[in-house]
């Protein structure tokens, strides 16, 4: 951490604000807690991600001008989604006039893990979390951000969210057998392809019950929401966390 | 416009961007060739044979009809080279030298002179080839370097039997072409 | 039909659909293991991906010097613009020769041409001699998967199906019997064929030969005892030398089955004596294709099948649901630029998860570009955010919701609508999925109150 404390900003997307509030607030915490000076910039908005995932992204220059302006003058910009975090670096259009601003704040943006592991440089939490936690890699920021090695790579095996985990008094971290397999999630895939992401879902809450798991954690809410739905559907009775709110629970 | 000279019209009026080729490095490979040469026959389904066996099996008369290119099985060659390669259909065995032998794959090159006719290696029912052990080399990039600028009109690398798992994955060998791979290390 | 719509009705067969996500799989966790075995691994991919560059900023050049060594060898070359002039090329051959049967082995170009359709009206008789796609050749199918093309059947639908076809026993569904049959079969066309056509895996400009790649030594079999060999080769399909065969053949076995080589690997510079061998160069959409920028590297395919095993859509939906010549991810990219109509869903059949880039031996950034597809697709159908509830191109927007999902309308959306009409069928995410309680207070309500 800079001895200047930066300003930090906090993105929350917009259905972790509408549905998940606690995730929010243990972010929050939880950046606290780690010594952050957080603030929560309240016009912000979607950032336009399903819009330009179902192929609308000429669509979002409104909501990416708008999040430029909102965010631009943090030095960073933390947000519980690695999906998000993605969108605005990826595939959001250009914007004129501010193309300076938007390439600074591509190197501004963090997901929550990796602003831990790699800004504040944290080695390891302490804490106490006595539960079999199993990990749901969501792509976007698997793949998307190199949050973790991918299975796919032949790479030194590594997890930002794992090393933060691992230290956990009590945690027992459930090896699945596909580590880094899709939800079937996807945005509006969820939707147009309804029987394959149902079929996905179903497939890897059960990678997660015949390995013992008793709550389910990923970075990004709208994977688990996803999950969680099925699993509420069917009876299942596996738990549900973002790992913000086991991190921020543990250190309490 | 012939369709030719349309196809590569259309390429250069793109006007691509040139980028230029990258050169392969060096890298390592296993400090036991032979070792690993046989590990890999071994995993493509290949059989490691002496010369010694198959003197026996074709004395047992294991195979009845042998075409060997090699002299050291020359007095069991029962079957001249055809000019038409069907009146091999029937061939069961046919006995080659192969140039070398590629340590990480089981690869084993040969070349038209190697094979009498380029059917010989495919139509046999069995095949036995004969190879130096000390023309092994580690990889692929080592074993083109050995090819190098060679003429043949055919070139061949065989690295086990014919084989197939077309059906649910389960492998079975003996697909269309040589049910086996007896690799002698001389 | 759309890519839902085959999704849903594969994965009606339950049983069947997880056997065929679990098998796949089991293909894709080989790759893992043996390129885990090659430290080199991902230097190969980067190697194999710039001579693709290389390759596909110079293909006129490299095309002319494959031209003319392959014609110095004795090969006659060919060229054709599109499907139709390759297949007339080839039944010009064939009735120069008054030939009436052919053998062909995989050839995935040849598919994409409809060839045998072509040739079985000119009264040819085609045999596809791979075993997988002479089952599927005798089911009248295509091929679900480029090196696969059975994976989509069980065994004892094939031991149904050879009983019928060449008279084995009624209920025997033993691969090795099932195989033997088919050898039996196959080893009498092999001899009575005396043309054979075969794909082709690289083409070499400095050398003019080809290479084809099998494990069941089909290419081989066939041409070696046929008078004259047509190969069929896609134009992109060319390296620069000789020595660049060794990044890409370490990598298309390991990556297409998990095998450090295929047990046959030809290289053919010119005829044997006495015979013929001719070469087709192929467009049929690929300079259009290295005329799109965004789209271009995905004529660095070499055509291992990884994409397809690994992609989580393909394994529970099949080959045919992608209803093109090459499914899959890679068959995702490639079919729009052939017709972006009929292929308009496929860029959506994926969840943009990326694992088919990180498998893909020569680096194609596949989910990218089925990202940019996505873009080019709605600006062609002229649909706005506006008329996504209404059916947009081939009805795949169904629902609202589907981008209501996460917009905050959402919430003001299960504030105001009854339980039914969430849950209400048409209501496409609720159908299998609860939504998640809705909290008493949003994220910002609460800031406002505890941090304002
Ligand atoms: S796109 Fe890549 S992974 Fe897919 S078939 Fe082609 S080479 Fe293989």
């Amino acid at each position: 951490m800079k001895p200047e404390s930066p300003h930090i900003a906090l993105f929350i997307p917009c259905y972790v604000d509408q549905f998940y509030p606690e995730v929010g607030v243990s972010t929050l915490e939880l950046l606290e807690k780690l010594g952050c000076k957080v603030s929560y910039p309240q016009g912000q908005t979607c950032c336009g991600q399903p819009m330009a995932n179902a192929g609308f992204e000429r669509n979002t220059v409104g909501t990416t001008r708008h999040f430029i302006e909102t965010f631009k003058d943090y030095d960073y910009v933390v947000a519980p989604s690695g999906s998000c975090v993605l969108h605005v670096k990826e595939h959001t259009p250009s914007i004129p006039g501010l193309e300076k601003e938007q390439a600074e704040l591509h190197h501004k943006v963090y997901e929550l893990t990796e602003f831990i592991t790699d800004v504040l440089k944290v080695e390891r939490i302490d804490g106490s979390y006595p539960h079999r936690v199993g990990y749901h890699a969501s792509c976007h920021g698997q793949r998307g951000l190199r949050l973790a090695s991918s299975s796919e790579l032949n790479e030194e095996p590594f997890s930002k969210a794992k090393k933060l985990l691992e230290n956990l008094a009590g945690l027992e971290w459930v090896q699945l057998s596909r580590t880094d397999e899709c939800c079937g999630f996807g945005g509006t895939f969820a939707v147009t392809e309804e029987a394959l992401s149902i079929q996905m879902g179903k497939d890897r809450l059960e990678d997660h019950m015949v390995h013992g798991a008793e709550i389910l954690t990923g970075g990004d809410m709208s994977c688990i929401m996803h999950l969680q739905g099925i699993a509420s559907r069917n009876k299942q009775t596996l738990q549900f966390k973002h790992i913000a709110e086991i991190l921020n629970e543990a250190i309490s | 416009m012939s369709s030719r000279s349309e196809i590569l019209g259309k390429i250069k009026s793109l006007k691509l961007e040139q980028k230029p080729l990258p050169e392969t490095p060096v890298f390592a490979v296993s400090n036991n060739l032979e070792e690993s040469f046989v590990k890999s026959i071994l995993s493509n389904k290949g059989e490691i044979w002496t010369l010694q066996e198959l003197e026996g099996k074709i004395q047992s008369g294991s195979f009845p009809k042998v075409y060997a290119k090699v002299p050291e099985f020359k007095s069991f060659s029962n079957q001249e080279l055809p000019s038409d390669p069907h009146e091999f259909a029937d061939l069961d065995l046919a006995i080659i030298r192969g140039q070398f032998g590629v340590a990480e794959n089981g690869a084993i090159w040969l070349e038209d002179s190697d094979l009498g006719l380029r059917a010989v290696p495919f139509i046999a029912e069995h095949l036995a080839i004969l190879l130096d052990r000390n023309q092994l080399v580690g990889n692929m990039h080592q074993a083109y370097q050995k090819v190098g600028m060679a003429e043949s009109g055919f070139g061949l690398f065989i690295a086990g039997p014919s084989k197939t798992a077309d059906i649910e994955q389960s492998l079975v060998i003996g697909a269309h072409g040589a049910r086996s791979l007896l690799l002698i290390l001389t | 039909m759309s890519h839902p719509v085959q999704a849903a009705e594969f994965l009606q067969d339950a049983a069947k659909a997880k056997w065929h996500d679990e098998t796949l799989w089991f293909v894709r966790d080989k790759r893992d293991k043996i390129s885990h075995t090659i430290p080199e691994w991902e230097q190969l991919r980067e190697l194999a991906s710039k001579i693709k560059d290389n390759v596909l900023g110079n293909l006129d050049i490299y095309l002319e010097d494959f031209e003319r060594n392959a014609t110095k060898n004795g090969i006659k070359v060919h060229w054709a613009k599109d499907a139709e002039e390759h297949n007339a090329i080839v039944l010009s051959i064939l009735q120069e020769k008054n030939c009436k049967a052919i053998v062909k082995s995989k050839s995935i170009l040849t598919e994409e041409c409809h060839l045998n359709p072509y040739l079985e009206k000119s009264g040819i008789e085609v045999v596809d001699t791979d075993l997988g796609e002479r089952i599927v050749q005798f089911l009248n199918q295509p091929p679900s998967h480029i090196v696969l093309p059975a994976i989509h059947l069980k065994k004892g639908e094939i031991s149904d199906l050879f009983h019928e076809k060449l008279h084995t026993e009624k209920g025997n569904d033993d691969p090795t019997y099932l195989t033997q049959a088919a050898r039996v079969h196959l080893r009498e066309k092999f001899l009575g064929a005396k043309v054979a056509i075969t794909g082709v895996n690289f083409g070499i400009a400095e050398t003019g030969e080809f290479v084809v790649c099998t494990n069941e030594g089909n290419a081989d079999m066939g041409v070696h005892l046929a008078d004259v060999h047509i190969a069929c080769m896609g134009i992109e399909k060319i390296i620069p030398k000789r020595q660049h065969l060794s990044v890409f053949l370490r990598l298309l076995a390991r990556s297409a089955t998990g095998q450090s080589i295929t047990n046959y690997t030809s290289h053919f510079r010119s005829p044997a004596a006495g015979r013929e061998m001719h070469i087709i160069l192929v467009d049929n959409g690929r300079t259009a294709q290295l005329g799109r920028e965004t789209f271009r590297n995905s004529l660095k395919c070499i055509r291992c099948g990884a994409c397809m095993n690994t992609c989580p859509i393909y394994r529970r939906s099949g080959g045919f649901s992608y209803e093109s010549t090459v499914p899959g991810p890679i068959g995702s990219i490639l079919s729009p630029g052939l017709d972006l109509k009929k292929y308009s869903t496929l860029p959506f059949a994926s969840t943009l998860c990326g694992s088919c880039s990180d498998v893909c031996p020569v680096k194609i950034n596949i989910h990218e570009q089925l990202y940019a597809w996505r873009q080019e697709i709605t600006k062609a159908q002229g649909t706005s955010p506006k008329s996504l509830s209404m059916s947009l191109g081939n009805g795949i927007f169904k629902s609202p919701l589907a981008y209501k999902i996460s917009g905050t309308l959402m919430r003001a959306a299960l504030k105001t609508l009854p339980d039914s009409l969430i849950y209400n069928p048409l209501n496409t995410y609720g159908k299998s999925r609860d939504l998640p309680e809705l909290p008493k207070e949003s994220f910002k309500d609460w800031y406002k109150k505890n941090r304002g």
